[in-house]
């Protein structure tokens, strides 16, 4: 392809001149518009969705963009694909282009109040896309609280590897401590019939602790990450990697052994707390949290330490306190989503925290980006989504997933979005046509 | 009082005794330089003093406080800076990160701050952004303060590396080599910073080096290492002059 490229322009350029055509005037659009169309496409499915999947032959909505149909009944995959531009590519891309004009004002006008405002009107427009979506099938709630699980998972983690540069395999090791003690916690008190007797409390106030339990539970991962920290600190290197690895295994085999928690069949009947705005709640807040703790000088400590950990501690930089807060704060973090976890499924067993799940979690960092939640953010959403809809491969999936995960180590070694800074203030505002990249790529 | 005193310091790397009874005393303000064959172990002292290795024998005073097992980040908060010979600088951060992370410990606002993003945080944060442009101007990058460290030539990231080493508030700051690799222009103009930055600020320093031009026209008193011992002590004139001096560097002259 590079041979013949000086005398007429290649296929990839002719592509990539035709999408940045096309791309062209949704460089403009600001996110509220973008959120404004998903509203609209998503108000469109639910409410002309049905019938419209019937007239084009399809059962019932296609749960994840149609690509679950195409797999599984490839004969159904002009349908699939024509629901799919009808419900959301059309509404999306017409609403969000000639909408722009008005968001940007309204962006704009956004702006001048506090950050908290302006950032309470995305997230509220955010959920209300993501509660109509999730309305339709009860199956698309469960994949979207999954991910959202994933999402708390893959920004822990990525403090420890991309942000310190370590490398941790105790991460499912955490959550389940986080899953078995936020079950034991609700169930004990909430549940009545229980494995351990009667409820203690009225289940009425059950709602109203589970963030305690998942809090409890987070803190109890904390001091098992405690136990990793202190031998492996000491020194860099491939000393954490294994170290936590063992952590993972020995976590795993205490609760195949502890009958009183189910023993290797697990432990069922979680109350139903997990739900779409308690998990959405939860996710928010762990962005929130750890993008202003990377963020922050004692966060880039981290950077630094990776980086030139004898430098750090030149400069003043505390470089054993800032390791151990990070780990510990990856494992708190990693224990709530597992709380989260135990009451989205309402069932754990230890399988569910083994090695299958560290790929899982290695994978969506990796393939996100390290040092980026923004990447992490979309490697959890997209790793969960892709998994979902190759469902119907079956055992290919995992021949899939994992030569794309190669791909992107070729192209991308450090992950789709890496090395980038989320600046939260920034991407509320309006956008003003691009000067610089549009004009380059059109030429 | 001197500022910074080294007593008896002796150091072993396994069996080889890389620093013998070495003796330093630096008094406010002063500028001392450091000279000697490579392998002498200067940059070991540099290293033993700054708390990254801990001494055999011997001890430490800064300001008359002993620190001789203190941790390097405890040393370079009680006010001795430093930098270093091969640069290390930290690949994906700012220039402007690089000198705000050196106030870590004098930043207050603890994890409560890092978390929430408290108010304390903003006023503190703030405040290092500014006391962080004031040390790139002084070294004379402030226009670089949002570039990538590894995308700078090789001076300016010599400077960064000492506007870093300023913002820890150095009472001595030590120099391992500041102008080493640096094409003559850029000696120049380091060699202008180096006297700026002393005439402004005025603390102590302790400086490596290996150009001569460099040691004898900025330090007020110089000691000459070989074998991680003290072969001489004395003015630059007193430097150049001593037979033991330029037997260490040139060798003896032998009558066959």
């Amino acid at each position: 392809m590079t041979t013949n490229s000086a005398s007429t322009p290649t296929i990839r350029q002719r592509i990539r001149a035709l999408f940045s055509r096309i791309w062209e005037p949704y460089r403009s659009v600001p996110l509220l518009g973008w959120l404004i169309a998903a509203l609209v496409a998503v108000g469109l499915e639910q409410l002309v969705g049905l019938p419209l999947a019937r007239g084009l032959g399809l059962t019932k909505i296609p749960a994840l963009f149609g690509a679950v149909v195409i797999l599984s009944k490839p004969a159904l995959t002009p349908s699939a694909l024509l629901f799919t531009t009808l419900i959301y590519i059309l509404p999306i891309g017409i609403v969000a282009r000639f909408t722009a004009p008005l968001t940007n004002r309204i962006a704009a006008k956004l702006a001048e109040y506090p950050l908290v405002v302006t950032a309470l009107v995305h997230l509220v427009l955010l959920y209300a896309v993501l509660h109509i979506w999730c309305d339709i099938t009860d199956y698309r709630l469960l994949v979207a609280r999954l991910a959202m699980i994933s999402i708390i998972l893959t920004l822990s983690l990525n403090v420890v590897n991309g942000y310190m540069g370590e490398f941790s395999c105790s991460h499912p090791g955490f959550m389940s401590i986080g899953a078995y003690v936020a079950s034991a916690f609700t169930i004990v008190l909430f549940v009545s019939e229980n494995r351990f007797g009667e409820a203690l409390l009225p289940p009425a106030l059950g709602p109203y602790m589970f963030p305690l339990a998942l809090m409890l539970g987070g803190l109890i991962s904390a001091f098992g990450a405690l136990l990793v920290a202190i031998p492996s600190f000491r020194t860099r290197g491939d000393y954490l990697a294994i170290i936590s690895l063992a952590f993972m295994f020995i976590v795993k085999s205490f609760f195949e052994n502890m009958e009183v928690v189910g023993g290797a069949r697990g432990i069922s009947n979680q109350p139903d707390y997990a739900t779409l705005p308690i998990v959405f709640l939860w996710t928010i807040l762990s962005i929130w949290i750890i993008n202003n703790f990377v963020r922050s000088t004692m966060g880039k400590a981290l950077n630094a330490v990776r980086d030139g950990e004898l430098a750090a501690n030149a400069m003043t930089v505390d470089t054993r306190k800032t390791k151990m807060t990070a780990f510990l704060f990856a494992a708190f973090w990693a224990g709530v989503a597992g709380g989260l976890f135990a009451h989205v499924l309402r069932y754990i067993n230890p399988d569910s925290f083994g090695i299958r799940k560290l790929a899982e979690v290695l994978a969506m960092v990796y393939f996100g980006g390290l040092n980026s939640v923004t990447g992490s953010v979309v490697g959890a959403v997209g790793l969960s989504l892709i998994s979902e809809a190759l469902r119907p491969l079956d055992i290919f999936k995992w021949i899939i997933i994992p030569i794309m995960l190669i791909l992107i180590m070729i192209y991308r070694p450090t992950g789709l979005i890496a090395f980038t800074e989320f600046n939260v203030e920034k991407i509320f505002l309006p956008k003003g046509r691009a000067p610089e990249g549009a004009e380059h790529a059109s030429a | 009082m001197p500022l910074l005193e080294v007593h008896d310091m002796t150091h072993f790397f396994g069996g080889l005794r890389a620093v013998h009874d070495y003796n330093l005393s630096i008094e406010p303000g002063q500028i001392r330089g450091l000279i000697g064959p490579n392998g002498a172990g200067k940059t070991t002292i540099f290293n033993l003093i700054t708390g990254i290795y801990h001494p055999t024998e011997g001890e430490i005073l800064l300001n008359g406080e002993e620190i001789t097992r203190l941790e390097p980040n405890q040393i370079a908060d009680r006010g001795l800076g430093r930098t270093f010979q091969n640069l290390r600088l930290w690949r994906y951060l700012s220039v402007l990160d690089h000198v705000k992370m050196a106030r870590y410990s004098k930043l207050t606002y603890g994890l409560t701050g890092a978390f929430f993003g408290t108010s304390k945080r903003v006023r503190e944060e703030k405040a290092t952004d500014k006391l962080a442009m004031d040390l790139l101007e002084l070294v004379g990058i402030p226009h670089l303060a949002d570039q990538i460290v590894t995308n700078l030539p090789y001076g300016a990231q010599r400077r960064v590396e000492l506007a870093r080493a300023l913002a820890t508030e150095p009472k001595v700051l030590f120099l391992d080599e500041p102008t080493a690799g640096m094409n003559p222009e850029e000696l120049i103009q380091m060699m202008a910073i180096i006297r700026q930055v002393h005439s402004e600020i005025g603390m102590a320093i302790y400086l490596i080096e290996h150009r001569m031009k460099v040691v004898m026209d900025l330090c007020e008193i110089i000691q000459t290492l070989n074998f991680g011992e003290v072969i001489a002590e004395g003015t630059p004139e007193e430097i150049r002059n001593d037979p033991g001096v330029i037997e260490a560097y040139l060798g003896k002259e032998v009558v066959i």
